[in-house]
C-alpha cells in the first residue's frame, strides 16, 4: 500500500477503535442505572423487610403490607384471566385470517393501544366502570390491567402464530382438518412455548403498572371484602408512601419495591429462559 | 395415495376426520366469530378510551375551547384551568430525556449488532431488556431518594457553575432535570432494542459486501448499516418520544408538581400525565375532572400520533427488506 | 483412508508446482461452532489462472473461499485452523489485519449485493473511498472499470440511479466492478451466477475469461459445465474434504478418484 492509503487506513482504524470504545461506554452508561437500582432496592429493601410485612395489613399496627401483596396478586390474576384468553383468541384470529380488512385494522389498533399511556386506560375504565358502579373496585383495577395486557398478548400471539410455517397448516388441512382445528391443534400448539413466554412478560409488565390503578382499584388500608371494594396494591402503596414525608413509610416503600422487583424479575427471567431453552432444543 | 397408506402415515387422522366432518362449517364459523369478536374487542377498547376521554373532557372543551392550551393558570380552588404549563413540562422533559437517551441508545444498539464483542452481545441485550421490566413506580422511588438528593448536593451546583438559561435557580433536586434523567433511563431500552432490531434487519450480504472491500467494522456501520436503516432508526426515536410523553408515575414523583413555565432545568414543573395522576383521584368539581380529561385528550392525540408515525417508519423498513430479498434464495 | 486421499492429492498437485503460486492453503480446517465444515485442505491457487471449486451443496466450497480472505470469521462461532499463504506469507498470522487481506483479496458474492443507498457510481467507488484513496479522475475510473465488466454502455446514462434498480445480472457485474476498482490481486467469486438467468450467466463467464490475464481468480460453482468452461484448474470438494485437485481438463476427462468421477458423471450431488 502507498503511504497515502497507509495513513488513511491508520485513521480509519483509529476511528473504528474509537467507535467501539464509545459504544461500550454507552453500554456502561445504560447499565449503570440498572445496577444502581438493583443495589439500592436490595439493600434498603432487605433492611426494611420483616415477617409482619407479609402478615399485617397497612391499616394495622406494625409494618405490614399483606393486603397490598394480596391485592397485587388478586388484580394480576383477575386481569390475566380476562386478558390472556381474549388476547390469544384475538391474536390467533389475526394470524389465521391475516388478510381480512378487520385483521389489518385490529393489528393497527393493537399497535396504537400499546402506545397509549396507561393512565388514559385508567381514565377510560374510571368513566365506564367506576362511575357506573359508583365506587372504586378491584374489578375496575383488574379491567384496566387487562386492557394494558391485551395488545401485548395479541401482538405476541399474532407474530408467533404467523411464524408457524404454512406447510404445517397445509399438512393438517390435507388430512381433512378444519381451519379452526388446524388453528388450535397445529398452529397454537406449535407456537405455545413462545406464547407462554409472551404472556409471562405481559404479566410481569402489569405487575408494575401503577398509573391505571390510581383511580380504578384506588387504595384500601385493609383487605378488601369483595372484588367490588377498593383494593390496595403494592404499586399504588409504593407511590403513596414515596409521596409522603415519613421515614417509616419510605422504608416500607423500599421493602415493597424489593418484593415487586423480585416478582417482575423472576417472571422476566423465567420467560426468557423458557424461550431460550426452546431455541437450543 | 393407496387406502392402506392413510392409517400408517397418521394414526390420528381417521378420528380427527370423523369429528371434523360433522363439525365442518359450523365449527369454522364459530371459530371465526369468536376470533373476530376477540380481535374486534381490542378495536372497541381503543375507541372506548378515546370516546370516554372526549366525553369526560367535553364540559371543559365547551367552556374554554382552544384557549385552554394557551394559558398556564391552573387553580382548581378557583376553577380556573389552563394547560400550557403541562404541555411545556411534557415537551421539556421529553426533549431533554431524548437528548440523553438517543445517543446512548443508538450506541448500545450498534454495540449489540456490530461493534461489541460477540460473547457479550446476548447478555447485554438481556440486561437492557431487563431495564425495561423494572416498574415505573420503582424508578420513581429510586429517583426520589437517590437521584434527586445527588442532583441537589452535587450535580446541579456543578451545572449552575456553567450558567446559562437552562441551569438557573436554586438546586432543588426534584424538578425538570430529575424527571428528564429518569425518563431517559426509562425510554433507553425502547430506543436501544427497537434500533437493535432495525440494525439487525439490515441484510448481512451488505455487511459482508463492505467487509470484503476492506471496510473496518465502523466503516460498515457508518457507510452501509446506518444509511440503510435510517428510517427505522428515526422510528425508534419517535417510539421513545411517545413513551417519554406518556410516562406517568416516575415523572409524577420527581417533577416537583408546580404548574409553571420556566426555561430552567432546575425548576419544578408538571407534565400532562403526572397532573392527571396526582389530581384526578381527588378532583371534586366537574370542571376540574373535565379539564384533566382535556389534558388527557391532548396526551392521547400526541402519543397516538407519535406511535402511528413510528410504526409506519419501522414497518416500512421491514417491507423494504422484503422487497430487496428475492424469494427462493438460500 | 486419509492416507490414500493425501497421496492422491500430492500426486495431483506435484506437476502443478512449476507454475507460480499466488495463494496456498495448508492443512486448512474450518468450523461453525462444533460443526466442522472443512477438514485439512491443502491446495495451491495458481497466479493469473482461474481455479474452480466444485462439489455438491454443503461440501464446504463456499467456506473454503471465505477462509481465503478471512470472511469466514465474520460469522458468529466460526473458527479456522491451519494456514493460508498469500505470496508466501500467512494471512492468519497474529499481526495481520484482516482488513488489509480483504483489500488484496476481493470477493464477489452469490447474491448480488450492491449498496442500495448508493448510486451506481458510488458503488463503483465505494471500496476506494473506504480505503481513503482519491483517484485523480473519478469519472475516467468509473468508465474504465464499468467498461471492463461490460456494463458501461448499459448504465452510462444512469450513473446516479441507485444500484438496486439494475437487473440481477447487471447488479452482479456492478459488484464485480466494485471489487475490481480496488485493484485486488485475487478475486474470489462465490457462485456468482447462481441467481442469474442464462444470458446474464454467459456474460459473467465471458467476463471471468477476460479477467484472468490480470487477476488470480477462484470461482465456486455447483455447475460442472461452468467449471469446465471457465477454469484452468479445478478442485473437487466432498463432505468438507478436498478429494481431487488438477488441471480442469484432467478432472473432467480422467479423474483419478472414483468419487470425482461419480460426481462429474452425475451419479450424485
Amino acid at each position: 500500500m502507498t503511504p497515502g492509503i497507509e495513513s488513511a487506513y491508520a485513521k480509519r482504524k483509529i476511528a473504528a477503535r474509537a467507535a467501539t470504545v464509545a459504544s461500550s461506554a454507552a453500554v456502561v452508561l445504560a447499565l449503570a442505572p440498572l445496577v444502581a437500582i438493583f443495589l439500592h432496592v436490595a439493600v434498603r429493601g432487605v433492611r426494611a423487610l420483616s415477617v409482619s410485612f407479609f402478615t399485617e395489613p397497612v391499616g394495622a399496627r406494625g409494618a405490614g403490607m399483606a393486603n397490598a401483596v394480596f391485592g397485587t396478586i388478586q388484580l394480576v390474576l383477575l386481569a390475566s384471566a380476562m386478558g390472556i384468553p381474549l388476547g390469544i383468541a384475538g391474536g390467533l384470529y389475526l394470524s389465521e385470517c391475516r388478510h381480512t380488512r378487520l385483521a389489518r385494522a385490529v393489528r393497527f389498533c393493537a399497535d396504537v393501544l400499546a402506545g397509549v399511556p396507561s393512565i388514559l386506560v385508567g381514565v377510560a375504565v374510571y368513566a365506564v366502570v367506576v362511575v357506573r358502579m359508583k365506587q372504586f373496585s378491584a374489578f375496575a383495577g383488574a379491567a384496566a390491567l387487562a386492557i394494558v395486557m391485551l395488545p401485548l398478548v395479541v401482538r405476541t400471539t399474532d407474530v408467533l402464530a404467523r411464524a408457524v410455517p404454512d406447510s404445517l397448516r397445509e399438512a393438517a388441512l390435507a388430512l381433512g382438518a378444519t381451519r379452526w382445528r388446524t388453528a388450535i391443534f397445529v398452529v397454537l400448539r406449535t407456537a405455545a412455548p413462545g406464547i407462554r413466554s409472551g404472556c409471562m412478560l405481559a404479566v410481569a409488565r402489569v405487575c408494575g403498572e401503577t398509573a391505571p390503578l390510581l383511580f380504578t382499584a384506588y387504595n384500601n388500608r385493609f383487605f378488601n371484602d369483595s372484588l367490588f371494594d377498593p383494593t390496595s396494591t403494592l404499586q399504588v402503596q409504593i407511590f403513596t408512601y414515596t409521596m409522603t414525608p415519613n421515614e417509616d413509610w419510605h422504608a416500607q416503600a423500599w421493602a415493597a419495591a424489593l418484593v415487586l422487583v423480585a416478582i417482575v424479575v423472576v417472571l422476566d427471567v423465567l420467560a426468557r429462559r423458557l424461550v431460550e431453552r426452546k431455541e437450543v432444543a | 395415495m393407496t387406502p392402506s397408506a392413510l392409517p400408517s402415515s397418521s394414526r390420528e387422522a381417521p378420528r380427527a376426520l370423523r369429528i371434523t366432518d360433522a363439525a365442518r362449517g359450523s365449527g369454522d364459523r364459530v371459530f371465526g366469530a369468536v376470533g373476530a369478536v376477540a380481535a374486534g374487542f381490542l378495536g372497541l377498547v381503543l375507541v372506548t378510551v378515546a370516546v370516554c376521554v372526549v366525553h369526560l373532557a367535553w364540559p371543559s372543551i365547551r367552556e374554554t375551547g382552544l384557549s385552554f392550551f394557551g394559558t398556564s393558570a391552573w387553580d382548581p380552588a378557583r376553577d380556573v384551568y389552563g394547560a400550557l404549563a403541562f404541555v411545556w413540562g411534557t415537551a421539556m422533559t421529553s426533549v431533554v430525556a431524548l437528548c440523553l437517551a438517543v445517543p446512548i441508545g443508538l450506541g448500545v444498539a450498534v454495540f449489540l449488532t456490530d461493534l461489541g464483542p460477540r460473547p457479550l452481545r446476548r447478555p447485554v441485550s438481556s440486561l437492557v431488556e431487563l431495564l425495561a421490566a423494572i416498574p415505573s413506580v420503582v424508578y420513581g422511588l429510586w429517583a426520589a431518594f437517590v437521584v434527586a438528593p445527588l442532583l441537589r448536593s452535587s450535580i446541579e451546583p456543578a451545572l449552575a457553575a456553567i450558567g446559562g438559561p437552562l441551569f438557573r435557580g436554586p438546586p432543588m433536586g426534584v424538578g425538570i432535570l430529575c424527571a428528564s434523567i429518569v425518563l431517559a433511563i426509562m425510554v433507553l431500552p425502547t430506543i436501544a432494542t427497537v434500533s437493535r432490531d432495525v440494525l439487525a434487519a439490515v441484510p448481512s450480504e451488505l455487511r459482508e459486501g463492505a467487509l470484503a472491500l476492506g471496510a473496518t467494522s465502523w466503516d460498515v456501520v457508518r457507510l452501509v448499516v446506518v444509511p440503510h436503516a435510517r428510517r427505522g432508526l428515526f422510528g425508534a426515536v419517535l417510539l421513545g418520544f411517545g413513551r417519554a410523553v406518556g410516562e406517568t408515575i416516575a415523572v409524577a414523583t420527581v417533577i416537583g408538581s408546580r404548574a409553571d413555565v420556566s426555561l430552567s432545568l432546575f425548576a419544578p414543573g408538571y407534565t400532562m400525565s403526572s397532573v392527571i395522576a396526582n389530581e384526578f383521584p381527588s378532583a371534586t368539581s366537574d370542571l376540574h375532572v373535565a379539564a384533566l380529561a382535556e389534558v388527557g385528550l391532548l396526551l392521547f392525540v400526541v402519543t397516538v400520533a407519535f406511535n402511528v408515525a413510528a410504526r409506519l417508519l419501522v414497518r416500512g423498513e421491514r417491507y423494504g427488506r422484503a422487497l430487496t430479498v428475492p424469494a427462493g434464495n438460500r | 483412508m486419509t492416507e490414500s486421499i493425501d497421496s492422491i492429492r500430492l500426486r495431483a498437485a506435484r506437476p502443478l508446482e512449476a507454475e507460480p503460486v499466488k495463494m496456498r492453503a495448508t492443512s486448512l480446517s474450518a468450523w461453525f461452532g462444533d460443526k466442522r465444515a472443512l477438514s485439512n485442505i491443502s491446495m495451491p491457487l495458481v497466479e493469473r489462472k482461474v481455479t474452480a471449486v466444485i462439489g455438491p451443496s454443503g461440501c464446504g466450497k463456499s467456506t473454503f473461499i471465505r477462509c481465503l480472505n478471512r470472511m469466514h470469521e465474520v460469522v458468529a462461532g466460526a473458527r479456522v485452523s491451519g494456514d493460508v499463504l498469500l505470496d508466501g506469507k500467512s494471512i492468519y498470522a497474529p499481526d495481520v489485519d484482516p482488513v488489509r487481506v480483504r483489500r488484496r483479496v476481493g470477493m464477489v458474492f452469490q447474491k448480488p449485493n450492491p449498496f442500495p443507498t448508493m448510486s451506481i457510481r458510488d458503488n463503483v467507488l465505494a471500496g476506494l473511498r473506504l480505503s481513503g484513496i482519491e483517484p485523480p479522475d473519478e469519472d475516467a475510473l468509473v468508465e474504465e472499470v464499468l467498461g471492463r465488466v461490460a456494463l458501461w454502455d448499459e448504465v452510462k446514462d444512469s450513473l446516479d440511479r441507485p444500484g438496486g434498480e439494475l437487473s440481477g445480472g447487471q447488479q452482479q457485474r456492478l459488484c464485480i466492478a466494485r471489487c475490481l476498482a480496488l485493484e485486488p490481486e485475487v478475486v474470489l467469486m462465490d457462485e456468482p451466477c447462481s441467481s442469474l438467468d442464462p444470458v446474464a450467466t454467459a456474460k459473467i463467464e465471458e467476463l471471468i475469461h477476460d479477467l484472468r490475464d490480470r487477476y488470480t481468480i477462484v470461482v465456486v460453482t455447483h455447475s460442472m459445465q461452468q467449471a469446465a468452461r471457465v477454469s484452468d484448474y479445478t478442485a473437487f470438494f466432498y463432505l468438507g474434504e478436498l478429494v481431487e485437485y488438477d488441471h480442469a481438463d484432467v478432472i473432467f476427462t480422467k479423474p483419478s478418484d472414483p468419487r470425482t468421477e461419480d460426481y462429474i458423471t452425475g451419479r450424485f450431488g
